[in-house]
């Protein structure tokens, strides 16, 4: 059953489940009965004017100062969202950290789920320009987890050495790592970790706390490339997110190493299905049944995701809305990268290469991560299938040079369907 | 908070009088503190089971739920004061304090916090106890003859924050911008030796920028995670500069770690020279800022209110760099500061290490004791320790000369 503290923060909000569907289909959509507006908190006190307060964005390059006017900073500094958090908060990071010299940064973060509704004049456009053009205002985005719809998906081991997904999930009713306090970090923990283990059969597993972890097992999670470290970001820490750390956070994996979550690192929860070779059907299987699984299991016990209808699934920073889901390989392609066209069929697939040591990484040798673009306006489903039907298609690119035969860049793929 | 919603006309917007807001504060770190209380404490009471700092000594789970439901007028809360030391379980070297002040009513409102900590870190100083200040230069006595072969530099140091602003842990950029205007104005109405010129950091050119480290003048954004936990590079660079004297030897900090930090220098050993120059100039300073009703924060239990503790009292460090290669290898030599009241640091300033037998000799005391007699102490310090390793240079013992605890 809830615990009193779920009663005492749900009591706020009248939820209806309106559908639960079995495994195999559309996932639970969450609809929230609420008033048309969000109830902001009390107004922050201030005794200078926001002409004062307003940044110098005149060296900054990323979506937040991009859109955010005198005239938009005025009419929201003065809000917080009901439990406190506000726009300077939210914004901080983007403020400190003027720009990333090779991506375009958000610059900004959500401290709870009512940040995205009091802040939406900023938000929304914001939201707008990360994701391509998605217009949070009047569009809506479809989740879908039935990995039974996916085509292919098994690539050739030659060219494939891993392929992984993941994405993030958030507890509603309680604050996002930039805002939370200790008591609902520690909840987090409590809620996530009681789910997983009532996970069973290829997903059962164990919990490691980052704080009471012995240092076998600490060199056994780094071994397996599991065990993450306190953010050195200064995009992360200047939002707000290492605050108390090691406290309540640790790494949950299965026995057998293929299904993992990260406990309130950028997150609340980072769930990741991941396995050696080229078997992405099978990782999006187990990812979608692991996400499944523990939505019930936390159902159950009175919780559930944060998610809506515009924006998905509810994540701390404003790129991993929507499916928050990455799904990606690591793939050798040594003759195809360095063919000039590769940036632009790379583009036309809607897929982003990294380095394999993840973002802000570089390529070593000839292998490279190569995921999807987008994250929000297309479903889980879609955008799987849209890496696997990149990665066929670049990995044929590929034997066609072998061959010395000619590629050709294919046509751009539409971006929401 | 209503349900009423507000209307589009700025008018509708406030939820406090003209009157409340003169009087209440700038925009808080953590509005939610009301949000915060509906927790246990047992939830909320931070884990230092790991951790070595003065704050984590102090904080008990009852005195964390006895502070936890205050706040400054400002709105500065316990876990605005303790984050940096939570964050920071401990420093390799030195016993940290773990906590700072957002505003000058921190020392009160946190009482029972601050009150232990800055005994243990200032020899015992008890909270009835008064602080002494003095700085009138002709009260030191010598300090123009420490040996230049050896003295390569002096350097007197401390820090000021001006009444009516909070601090940089929680300042907001309209706030730590107006202290930035007010600073300014003080010093652009210096004259004679103390004539000099503002460089704010976001304007600086790079023939400026050059310049300035190359004099050893520009501060970086903080890097120290002791620093950044506690907010102080927030919004970094704006309203941050640095203002320094034509002949360059009189030079202020805007907006680092505290409002100012206020620095006499010059090459060689003449210490009286510096300190003359660092309590003129401090005067001269602080009669601007009392014209326009912001004085330096001051009371005479704590001395000078700066933001972190241990900074408390004078805010002063003097100190010399002096070529003591004999000295420092000798057995006694952490024993013979200790004695003499004086700390050790590399050249490169807290948190490095010597280079060539150079070392940055300083004060160790902040509080209990004046600026005159902080000073007094590294200029005997240091001549003795001159005196030392010329005889340690000529192979000579100098145990006759280890001095009785001051």
């Amino acid at each position: 059953m809830a615990s009193s503290f779920a009663r005492i923060l749900s009591s706020k909000r009248k939820v209806g489940i309106l559908s639960l569907v079995g495994a195999g289909s559309l996932t639970v959509g969450f609809f929230l009965n609420r008033e048309q507006h969000v109830n902001a908190g009390a107004h922050v006190r201030r005794i200078y004017p926001a002409s004062a307060e307003y940044p110098d964005l005149r060296k900054h390059n990323n979506c937040m100062a991009s859109h955010l006017t005198p005239a938009v900073y005025a009419k929201l500094c003065d809000k917080t969202t009901p439990n406190g958090y506000t726009l300077d908060q939210a914004m901080q990071t983007g403020v400190d950290n003027p720009g990333h010299p090779f991506i375009k940064t958000v610059g900004m973060v959500a401290g709870d789920e009512e940040s995205y509704e009091v802040f939406a004049d900023i938000f929304n456009p914001v939201i707008k320009e990360r994701h391509n053009g998605y217009d949070p205002c009047n569009m809506k985005h479809p989740t879908d987890l039935d990995s039974s719809k996916i085509r292919g998906g098994q690539f050739d081991d030659k060219y494939v050495l891993s392929s992984r997904v993941r994405t993030g999930r958030s507890i509603r009713g309680l604050s996002l790592p930039p805002a939370c306090t200790r008591a609902e970090r520690r909840e987090v923990e409590r809620v996530v970790i009681d789910a997983l283990a009532g996970l069973k059969g290829d997903l059962a597993g164990k919990y490691y706390s980052l704080t009471l972890m012995t240092e076998q097992e600490q060199q056994q999670l780094i071994d397996d490339h599991f065990l993450f470290d306190k953010p050195v970001s200064p995009l992360l820490t200047c939002a707000g997110m290492a605050r108390d750390w090691p406290d309540a956070r640790g790494i949950w994996h299965n026995n057998e190493k293929t299904f993992l979550v990260w406990v309130n690192e950028e997150d609340h929860t980072r769930v990741i299905s991941m396995e050696k070779g080229g078997n992405m059907k099978r990782v999006f299987e187990r990812f979608c049944k692991g996400l499944q699984e523990v939505e019930r299991l936390i159902q159950e016990r009175g919780w559930e995701f944060m998610w809506n209808e515009h924006l998905g699934y509810i994540l701390t920073c404003p790129s991993n809305l929507g499916t928050g889901l990455r799904a990606g390989v690591h793939v050798t392609l040594p003759r195809l990268s360095k063919d000039p066209r590769f940036p632009k069929i790379l583009d036309n697939l809607r897929l982003q290469k990294r380095g394999t040591g993840g973002v802000d990484t570089a390529a070593v040798g000839n292998t490279f991560d190569i995921s999807n673009l987008d994250r929000l306006g297309q479903s889980e489903v879609q955008l799987v299938q849209t890496v696997i039907d990149g990665v066929n298609y670049l990995i044929e690119c590929e034997k066609k040079l072998e061959r010395g035969q000619d590629i050709k860049i294919p046509a751009p793929i539409s971006q929401f369907k | 908070m209503g349900s009423k919603h507000r209307g589009s006309d700025p008018k509708d917007c406030y939820l406090f009088s003209h009157t409340d807001r003169r009087k209440s504060a700038i925009m808080t770190k953590n509005c939610n503190n009301a949000y915060k209380l509906k927790f246990a404490v047992e939830e909320e009471y931070p884990d230092l089971s790991q951790h070595n700092n003065h704050m984590a000594k102090v904080l008990t789970k009852d005195i964390y739920n006895k502070l936890r439901s205050k706040e400054t007028p400002s709105g500065f809360t316990l876990d605005d004061c303790i984050q940096t030391g939570v964050d920071n379980p401990g420093h390799p070297f030195i016993m940290t304090v773990g906590c700072v002040a957002g505003d000058e009513e921190s020392y009160e409102v946190f009482k029972e916090l601050f009150d232990p900590i800055i005994s243990d870190r200032h020899g015992g100083y008890k909270p009835t106890d008064k602080h002494k200040t003095d700085l009138n230069f002709e009260n030191l006595k010598g300090g123009d003859d420490l040996d230049p072969n050896y003295v390569l530099s002096s350097r007197v140091r401390t820090g000021r924050s001006i009444k009516g602003f909070t601090l940089p842990p929680t300042n907001s950029r309209g706030e730590r911008r107006a202290v930035e205007k007010l600073s300014i104005e003080a010093l652009n109405s210096l004259d004679g030796e103390f004539k000099g010129k503002y460089y704010p950091l976001k304007d600086m050119t790079d023939k400026e920028q050059e310049q300035l480290i190359a004099d050893h003048f520009l501060f970086d954004k903080p890097v120290s995670p002791l620093l950044l936990a506690a907010g102080m590079a927030r919004d970094w660079p704006d309203a941050r500069g640095i203002w320094h004297n034509d002949n360059k030897t009189f030079l202020v900090w805007v907006n680092e770690e505290d409002h100012l930090r206020v620095i006499s220098m010059q090459k060689g050993g003449n210490m009286k020279e510096v300190f003359k120059r660092f309590c003129v100039g401090l005067q001269k300073i602080e009669d601007v800022f009392k014209k326009h009703n912001h004085g330096f924060m001051w009371n005479e239990h704590l001395g000078f209110v700066l933001t972190c503790p241990s900074n408390l009292g004078t805010g002063l460090r003097g100190g010399v760099h002096v070529k003591l290669p004999k000295l420092s290898t000798h057995a006694k030599f952490e024993e013979i500061l200790t004695r003499l009241r004086l700390q050790k640091r590399g050249t490169g300033g807290v948190d490095t290490a010597s280079v060539g037998g150079v070392f940055d000799i300083s004060n160790a005391d902040r509080l209990g004791s004046s600026e005159v007699q902080q000073v007094q102490l590294v200029v005997d310090g240091v001549k003795l320790m001159v005196e030392m390793e010329k005889k340690l240079e000529k192979g000579e013992s100098i145990d006759a000369m280890i001095p009785a605890q001051k």
